[in-house]
């Protein structure tokens, strides 16, 4: 008895190994299928626009066609792009890195302090809730024609996200670790370094990844504001003279830099903190 | 038990009473006296909310009694004492630390350095708590159970005289429970401390403990002390005497004595 049951346990793994050959062929297609998806969709969504324009015979000015927007932006010179993706992603980058430099030690503040929160928390609710469209030609008034005011719209919109998340991620600490650290007598300064900020990371990195696109955004609407320079800057001028497939060429590469910009966040967090997600996404 | 001249931890008439948000006062306990022997093992036993937290968090020192007197050594406990390690319900291990590096966190924590002394000292702790071989593990690569005996490795780093547990198997599951107990028992022969262990489970209390405190709800406070008269060294074929199974048959009277006020 005891031997048939130990055969079968043998026996039974033998039947559903993963080298099994009809198995693992189907695993690997649908594997490589949903690898390839993505790049196929797109693709697909292409193919129909680019048809769909000719067949309809779409005046240039409304839909351009895919292959019109390529013409389009190969029309432009090198030196022109450059000048516009570095003015915009400086501004990006430059407000992003600012609303970093305040959020984190903001957050910290409103996370360990209840008086504090209850006051600065109003007055980011407000600042938040106001259109940061229709504020950003005030504050190029006030701060002039710079780079100045563009970093500022920049860095508003991108911190809401960062304090909130970072604040959430603060207060998230199990309260036993946090006894542990006081029955450590330790530092209230090591609390925050060694426990609650690491314990906040998950956090702060969801938010860096909205707030990085949002960075883009916000260099955008500085641009329609005020700039000489600038994607945004240029989707204006290019509609403003009714170059439609310029516009969709600039727009394109706004969403490339974006993209690239929020890949590269991710990328930040697998390298340097890859305990922070969850186990199947690490590699 | 020996009678030591000076007691470990004493309480004297202690009470403790929490304000709530809404002005309310709640009495956690009411009228708490004991003292424990150094060496001494003790199970606080109870229902939830009977204040065995607060008796525990009372001898850590993280919160202050509202009346009476919580002294280690003869001394009043007025902030965390330095020879008190606890362990608590969950492992809490930080999960972006290695194992070792969690068991060594203690001292970064409080002095801000890790000398190569410490670092043996871990080495021979997770030897003791049998983890040698997931010192550079990290902590979601293990189970439950071996999260937990990184736990204790970690609180008995600054080798402290008294070990505070906070129902730390309860989360455990129940193979897993019986063989911790075995491996605390273990752990405590080779190094003895003074422990203070609360618990849910009158199986642990009977096996593990000296003396079994049993505590009954609104307010807080010690219904009886029951010596444990079962021979140490305990092991499995201790659960299977009918002097454990008259000892748990007793708590159990006792915990369950007063009608329990809805």
């Amino acid at each position: 008895m005891s031997s048939r049951l130990a055969s079968a346990t043998r026996s039974s793994p033998a039947r559903v190994r993963p080298d099994d050959p009809p198995r693992a062929r189907a695993q690997r297609l649908k594997k490589a299928a949903a690898h390839l998806a993505p790049t196929l969709t797109m693709v697909a969504i292409l193919a129909v626009w680019e048809t769909a324009c000719r067949l309809l015979h779409v005046p240039e000015f409304l839909l351009p066609p895919p292959s019109a927007i390529v013409r389009a932006g190969f029309a432009m010179s090198g030196s022109e792009w450059v000048g516009h993706i570095t003015s915009t992603l400086r501004v990006a980058l430059e407000g992003y890195t600012v609303s970093i430099l305040i959020s984190l030690p903001l957050a910290t503040m409103l996370a360990l302090s209840p008086v504090l929160s209850r006051t600065v928390y109003p007055i980011l609710v407000v600042i938040h809730s106001t259109p940061i469209v229709a504020v950003a030609p005030i504050i190029v008034v006030t701060l002039g024609v710079s780079d100045l005011p563009r970093v500022v719209i920049t860095s508003i919109i991108t911190f809401f996200p960062l304090v909130i998340s970072t604040t959430t991620g603060i207060l998230s600490t199990p309260d036993e670790l946090v006894e542990l650290s006081r029955s450590l007598r330790a530092t209230r300064g090591r609390e925050i370094l060694q426990i609650r900020l690491p314990y906040a990371v998950p956090h702060i990195f969801s938010a860096l990844k909205v707030s990085i696109t949002l960075a883009v955004v916000g260099a955008v609407v500085a641009e329609f504001v005020a700039a000489e320079r600038g994607l945004g800057y240029a989707i204006l001028f290019a509609t403003s003279t009714f170059k439609i497939p310029q516009a969709f060429a600039c727009l394109a590469v706004l969403v490339m830099m974006s993209l690239i910009l929020f890949r590269l966040v991710v990328t930040a967090q697998m390298l340097l903190f890859p305990w922070s997600l969850p186990r199947e996404r690490r590699n | 038990m020996t009678i030591q001249l000076r007691p470990a931890i004493t309480f004297e008439k202690v009470a403790r009473v929490f304000d709530l948000a809404d002005g309310q006062q709640v009495t956690a306990l009411r009228d708490v006296s004991f003292s424990i022997a150094k060496n001494e093992f003790i199970a606080i036993v109870g229902p939830s909310g009977c204040g065995k937290s607060t008796v525990l968090r009372l001898v850590a020192g993280l919160i202050a009694a509202t009346r009476g007197r919580v002294s280690i050594y003869e001394v009043a406990v007025s902030e965390p004492p330095d020879m008190v390690g606890i362990v608590f319900q969950k492992p809490t291990l930080l999960p972006w630390l290695d194992v070792k590096s969690n068991v060594t966190f203690p001292m970064r924590h409080k002095y801000g350095r890790v000398t190569a002394q410490d670092q043996k000292l871990a080495r021979e702790l997770l030897a003791l708590v049998g983890l040698s071989d997931f010192a550079n593990s990290r902590p979601d690569e293990l189970s439950g159970g071996m999260q937990q005996r990184a736990a204790i490795a970690r609180a008995l780093l600054l080798d402290p005289e008294i070990l505070l547990m906070d129902e730390p198997f309860s989360a455990l599951d129940a193979l897993t429970r019986d063989e911790m107990c075995f491996e605390l028992l273990r752990i405590w022969t080779e190094r003895p401390k003074t422990v203070v262990f609360i618990t849910h489970s009158i199986p642990e209390a009977a096996l593990l403990a000296d003396r079994i405190f049993v505590m009954t709800p609104r307010p807080g406070t010690i219904s009886e002390i029951i010596d444990n008269p079962l021979p140490r060294p305990r092991g499995i074929d201790t659960l299977a005497s009918p002097l454990y199974h008259e000892l748990t048959t007793r708590i159990r009277n006792t915990v369950f004595a007063r009608p329990r006020a809805a």
